[in-house]
């Protein structure tokens, strides 16, 4: 941040307003995410309740659902994904344009939940697609999902513009596409991306969890 | 509601060749249940939709049970040379059957109505073994509503029902080879990551870990 908040505030009670292009650049990002219409098990009756006029979250730039990941910022993963409908979320997610956000919505989309040990049922989404933010719950509240969705901005609002912690679609390198899972004889092939998901460290020694 | 009695003394008298059989259920429910032979089978829920005074028109559930090969100890007697005389032993020998696959069908009358008591009527049909004859025939042209139920059976346990208008998987995608449903179903090993594992999971876990070669 190149200016003072002190000397922000002075100027801007003289009418002066001062600002960096990262932050209206961001401002800009955050306050316009379009999330995708979409569903996928019950956590998604709560997605549409936060929509409406209770909850309201139009009143953070999200009102519009779009009906097509070309025109959508946001990806809710909200339920269960099945393993047959897997490869179906990430070419969807591939479909979407950069910049783009996905949330998992619940106890499914983020480990499988009750059905986790189901012969049908994905251990979590973040096994072949980048989760930005994760909320438990089953399902989550729709003030859950409302502060998953100001989590989404606040991250959005910190990230800079340039350097190696810049956002994806700003970096001519980055994978913007992600390896769709195919249907094996057993199970998904491959069973996880390893790019997206690196196996976490083992627990420590002595960890009664295991 | 006719007793599981009458309804069998009922088939009887209709198609007296039919290959059916009564089986009682000990336990307080006395939720009896008759085990019909498969080449007779459609003939039978035919008869039990149509009969008028049953009228079994309304087949409320379809599932598979799957029966895995228990062992068997048979005594056979060898003839064994024993200090030089033979003598006729017998000797106990254990083998594993082949168990069997279980379509089970509960039925109740809509044009009695709910009020009538009873119900429901329990049908079962057993394949040969689990392996390569696990045809039955399917109840789908007597009952349209199995359908679908019968299309997840042959999902979950692997039954092929003959006859069955579009007998495809309908859980699972296509090319998926197993059963899942099926007792010596093996789950994918994927339990590389389990933060909070207990009893079977637990034990998966460590098992992997095991292979992957880190100690705890």
């Amino acid at each position: 941040m190149a200016v003072e908040p002190d000397l922000k505030i002075e100027l801007g009670k003289q009418g002066i307003v001062v600002t960096t292009i990262s932050e209206l650049y961001n401002w800009g990002r955050k306050n316009s995410v379009w999330p995708m219409q979409f569903g996928l098990a019950c956590c998604a009756i709560e997605m549409i309740a936060t929509t409406m006029a209770r909850y309201d979250l139009a009143r953070f730039g999200a009102e519009i659902f779009r009906p097509s990941p070309r025109q959508a910022d946001l990806m809710i993963i909200s339920g269960t994904i099945t393993k047959k409908m897997a490869p179906q979320v990430v070419r969807l997610y591939n479909q979407m344009a950069e910049p783009r956000y996905v949330i998992a919505m619940g106890a499914c989309a983020i480990s499988g939940g009750p059905f986790k040990q189901g012969y049908n049922v994905l251990k979590g989404i973040d096994r072949y697609i980048p989760v930005d933010v994760h909320i438990p719950g089953c399902p989550p509240r729709p003030e859950a999902l409302i502060h998953a969705f100001m989590t989404l901005q606040a991250r959005i609002d910190e990230q800079p513009l340039t350097g190696s912690e810049r956002p994806r679609h700003l970096d001519a390198e980055a994978q913007g596409e992600f390896p769709i899972p195919v249907q094996g004889a057993h199970d998904l092939e491959p069973p996880v991306n390893r790019l997206v998901w690196p196996l976490p460290a083992p627990p420590a020694a002595g960890d009664s969890c295991g | 509601m006719k007793t599981a009695e009458e309804i069998l003394a009922a088939i009887k008298t209709a198609l007296p060749d039919a290959g059916i059989e009564l089986i009682l259920n000990p336990s307080p429910s006395a939720q009896h249940s008759f085990l019909l032979a498969p080449k007779d089978a459609v003939t039978i829920a035919s008869f039990l939709r149509e009969d008028p005074e049953l009228a079994l028109d309304y087949c409320s559930n379809a599932t598979g049970v799957d029966w895995p090969g228990k062992e068997v100890t048979e005594k056979v007697k060898a003839t064994k040379v024993v200090d030089g005389v033979e003598t006729v032993v017998e000797e106990s020998v254990k083998h594993i059957g082949p168990g069997y696959l279980e379509a089970v069908y509960h039925l109740y009358s809509m044009k009695h109505g709910p009020t009538d008591p009873g119900g429901p009527v329990v049908l079962r049909m057993r394949t040969v073994n689990r392996t390569d004859q696990v045809e039955l025939p399917s109840l789908t042209l007597v009952w349209r509503s199995v359908e679908f139920q019968e299309r997840e059976i042959f999902d979950l346990y692997g039954i092929v029902f003959t006859g069955h208008p579009d007998l495809r998987r309908i859980l699972m995608w296509d090319g998926f080879e197993d059963h899942p449903m099926r007792r010596d179903y093996v789950d994918p090993d994927d339990y590389e990551y389990e933060p909070t594992p207990h009893d079977a999971v637990l034990k998966r876990a460590e098992e992997q870990r095991a292979k992957a070669g880190v100690t705890p």
